[in-house]
């Protein structure tokens, strides 16, 4: 658009971003209170609620638990998602619809009902708690997710490279490795991350799965609320943001974090 | 011929197996399996019981209490669906008029609270606006209040909460739907003899109305079904469908009467999704078809 | 050409006008006067400024420096909606979510026309067009032809002093962008609506303008009817850009043009000295005096045949058109010529 905003954009704007922004500065900003209860840090800064974290063995155990369930479930979605991205966008095959549907259903379905289904199905099947339960549970939320970035990079490739490949004598396979894989490489890449980041911040469903052992750190954090709200909840969503906005910078480095997010074409809409 | 040996073909069998097998043993059995179970009944003494009835559903129908809670659910939907909109249309709009590099990092700001924790988001709110959070301290301090401003518990606080949690998917919505307009668009009206108002009236905002449509569904689906927000916010006094279920299943243990009132949940959702996209279709197919 | 009497008298007058982005001079000084009912186009390669003259005109790029006056009125101090100038759109730019007759109505709905003259006066602009059938029809259920229609329509329909229409036929495929030049050509002389239209194809330019403004990095090149630009263009720029040329490094001494043994008559009052020869590959024929020259590559063009030729003068391109006997095979020897008043001279350096 060529039209530039004006001072009550600008006025909006403004307001838009403090709206934004307030909830999570104020976390950042409680969490160095030297208090024992929640203030803000009128009297300079300490990191007392950081060392807490750092000797609760709760939250660091959660927080390992987070970071396995997250690349076990990221990594198995991607597995099974780039075989379904090439069957769906490159071949023909009856009830290619509605295995496309099946595979985007997880999206249509609240998080909280998956919570419900999962715990009753698990614990009949004896997965209840576990961390293969969890895992299976989280790969089903995060297969669309995965999915739909991989099928975007191969709908932008060109299927003439694969025909090309074919009559310069490559197998399927081979064309596979040496031209289609490397070439949605960042595809994959992008859909890894965010699967990776949905999976480690999911709480609504894990929070009824979850046994004291394989608790993540947000149903940790969930639970704790419940019962009481210190500046050690805030020191731990502190430590959640920082990693949120180093995963932002990487993913903006490396792909365009609104390409990532809206699906957008080009990044910065040059005429 | 050809479409013969294509059918022939077992590799898209072989390359979906993995997803489709997954999905089709973790999903789809799951939910057939909780279906069922809204069917069961319940008593504290026999637990579980292998009838197929259609208490669960009558006792939610029959009863205010769950009534209640299911419109205060909706009520909360649909006013945070509709904050999403009054926030994040207008933004989105600013955001697309942005040059390099402001809005790279706008776009930061708006889109980039979706990759923090919703728990932490939520907290956040509970900090700033609790009764004895940052604005409340602050305000008491300064003499301008005597009470604090109630805030947990509240709906308000809960709408304006998931409004804050929700509000990136509108803007993206927003924003995917401008990228498509052809930007010469707003200079032929221009040229027309339009002014900047009835520009944006009859040639900007109705080019729009579909992305917000798709933002609606989205946004609302997702508070309607929203646990963690209402959980912290609103609580065991406050509750919502989401968190109403959570009770049934970890402490009263009713899993039959949790199960009917999530599928309940489920069908709603499904219903409002659909039907909105039935009229968003039907009202913009024209257009795009 | 730009005197004072000439300016009062045209009805679009440019003077100085100048855009800078950074330090690049988009369009430097440029001054151009357009009188009623005119058909001028801006010709020239992409980034010549074309686009951005017609930008400015149209209110959409505010320039830096310099005067548009419609009618003796300032155009840069008048908002874009306030000009009344009818513009038609590379991407045609039409409301997809309104109707082909919406589209049309909507400038008149804007100046508030009253209702029963609006839905009569976008029958008549549907009408001209040729889209009398397609008014409930929207946008994106019309071929890029009828879209093209529409848009013309819709900028017609507000009766604009001045039309300005932005490469209108570039996103259409070859022959409906001829029977669409035909059209454009019909309606406006039917409404005799004053035109700029700005492009790249010089053929466009021709068949449809009184006047070609050439343009090359933000200046006028040469500006005239254009019998004129295409036979007597000012320089070898010109040249080049409209149609091919051959072009010589020639001498003139004693009233005559000469290329090695070979010589015309030279145009009156020509300076002797070194001279560049341009003639057009329609001009080159056979001829028993002549240059002699090796038939290089023939190529058939169904009305025509193209013929290039290796001289001592280097290669030159014949035009001849699929009549009577072929024109010579490859390798064969030939001599070829032109008539006295047929060639052109270009009084700058010689031909690189």
């Amino acid at each position: 658009m060529s039209r530039r905003n004006g001072p009550w954009a600008l006025i909006f704007h403004t307001l838009f971003v403090v709206f934004m922004l307030a909830p999570i500065l104020v976390v950042c900003v409680i969490a160095f209170t030297p208090e024992g209860y929640l203030s803000m840090p009128t009297d300079g800064l300490s990191l007392r609620w950081f060392r807490a974290l750092w000797n609760n063995p709760d939250f660091v155990s959660s927080f390992r638990v987070s970071l396995a369930l997250g690349a076990a479930s990221a990594s198995a979605a991607a597995a099974v998602s780039i075989p379904a991205a090439i069957a769906i966008t490159r071949c023909d095959f009856p009830g290619r619809g509605a295995f496309l549907a099946l595979c985007m259903s997880p999206l249509m379905v609240p998080s909280i009902v998956l919570g419900v289904a999962f715990l009753r199905f698990f614990s009949q099947i004896g997965l209840s708690g576990t961390l293969v339960g969890l895992t299976l549970s989280h790969v089903i939320l995060i297969v669309p997710y995965v999915l739909r970035t991989i099928m975007n990079s191969l709908g932008s490739l060109d299927a003439a490279l694969n025909n090309a490949s074919a009559s310069l004598g490559a197998a399927r396979w081979h064309t596979f490795r040496r031209i289609t894989l490397p070439l949605i490489l960042p595809g994959v890449a992008s859909g890894w991350i965010l699967a990776f980041i949905t999976s480690f911040d999911e709480v609504t469903m894990t929070i009824f799965l979850a046994a004291p052992e394989t608790t993540t750190l947000p149903v940790r954090l969930m639970l704790y609320i419940e019962d009481s709200i210190d500046p050690l909840v805030a020191a731990v969503s502190t430590v959640l943001i920082v990693m949120a906005l180093a995963v932002m910078i990487l993913i903006d480095r490396l792909f365009g974090l609104d390409r990532i997010l809206t699906g957008a074409p080009d990044r910065d809409g040059k005429p | 011929m050809t479409r013969f040996l294509r059918r022939l073909d077992p590799a898209p069998l072989l390359l979906s197996l993995p997803a489709g097998l997954i999905l089709g043993l973790f999903l789809l059995l799951p939910l057939l399996a909780t279906a069922l179970l809204s069917f069961r009944s319940y008593s504290l003494y026999t637990g579980i019981e292998p009838v197929l009835e259609l208490g669960n559903y009558l006792e939610i129908f029959g009863d205010g209490y769950f009534l209640e809670i299911f419109l205060r659910t909706a009520r909360i939907a649909a006013l945070a669906t509709l904050l999403t909109i009054l926030i994040g249309a207008p933004e989105a709009i600013i955001l697309m008029r942005m040059r390099a590099p402001w809005r790279g990092l706008f776009l930061l700001v708006a889109l980039g609270p979706l990759l923090i924790s919703v728990v932490s988001r939520t907290l956040g709110w509970a900090l700033l606006l609790g009764s004895t959070g940052v604005v409340n301290t602050a305000l008491m301090a300064a003499g301008l209040i005597a009470e604090p401003i109630r805030f947990m518990y509240t709906e308000w606080g809960v709408t304006v909460a998931l409004a804050h949690v929700l509000l990136p998917f509108m803007i993206i919505s927003v924003m995917t739907v401008l990228q498509r307009l052809d930007p010469q668009v707003e200079n032929a009206s221009h040229a027309l003899g339009a002014g900047g108002v009835t520009t944006f009236r009859r040639v900007i905002l109705p080019q729009l109305l579909p992305g917000i449509f798709a933002g609606s569904i989205i946004v609302f689906a997702m508070a309607a079904s929203a646990f963690a927000t209402p959980q912290i916010i609103g609580g065991r006094r406050l509750k919502v469908v989401a968190t109403l279920i959570y009770d049934e299943y970890l402490f009263s243990l009713n899993w039959p009467l949790g199960a009917a009132l999530a599928l309940l949940l489920f069908a709603i959702v499904i219903v409002v999704a659909v039907g909105f996209n039935r009229l968003a279709e039907s009202r913009f197919a024209r257009m795009y078809g | 050409m730009t005197g004072e009497d000439n300016a009062a008298a045209a009805l679009l007058s440019i003077s100085g006008l100048t855009k800078r982005y950074g330090s690049t001079t988009v369009v430097d000084g440029l001054a151009l006067d357009v009188a009623e009912g005119e058909f001028v186009s801006l010709l020239g390669p992409s980034g010549c400024g074309k686009t951005t003259t017609l930008q400015m005109i149209g209110g959409f790029v505010r320039p830096d420096g310099g005067r548009i006056r419609l009618g003796g009125r300032d155009l840069i101090a008048t908002p874009t909606s306030k000009r009344g100038l009818g513009m038609v759109f590379q991407s045609y730019a039409l409301f997809p979510h309104m109707t082909a007759a919406a589209n049309v109505a909507y400038g008149l709905e804007v100046r508030r026309t009253p209702r029963g003259e609006i839905a009569g006066r976008v029958a008549r602009a549907l009408d001209l067009v040729g889209l009398s059938a397609y008014g409930d029809r929207y946008p994106r259920r019309m071929s890029g032809g009828q879209q093209q229609r529409v848009a013309l329509a819709r900028a017609l329909v507000i009766e604009p002093r001045v039309l300005l229409l932005d490469e209108p036929l570039s996103n259409l495929d070859a022959n409906l962008r001829e029977e669409m030049q035909t059209e454009l050509r019909r309606i406006q002389h039917r409404t005799g609506t004053t035109t700029v239209l700005v492009t790249h194809d010089q053929s466009e330019a021709m068949a449809l303008s009184d006047r070609i403004v050439v343009m090359r990095g933000g200046r006028i090149e040469q500006a005239d009817t254009p019998e004129r630009v295409y036979g007597r263009p000012g320089n070898r720029f010109v040249a080049q850009f409209l149609g091919k040329t051959n072009l010589f490094a020639a001498r003139i001494a004693d009233g005559r043009v000469s290329l090695g043994d070979t010589g015309w008559q030279a145009p009156a009052g020509a300076p002797d000295g070194p001279v560049t020869l341009a003639v057009r590959p329609e001009k080159v024929r056979l001829s028993q005096t002549g240059l002699p020259g090796r038939v290089g590559e023939r190529t058939f063009q169904g009305g025509r045949w193209l013929v290039e030729m290796d001289t001592a003068h280097g290669l030159v391109l014949m035009e001849t058109p699929n009549y009577g006997p072929p024109p010579p095979r490859e390798g064969e020897t030939v001599r070829i010529g032109w008539q006295d008043g047929d060639l052109h001279l270009l009084f700058e350096g010689a031909p690189a």
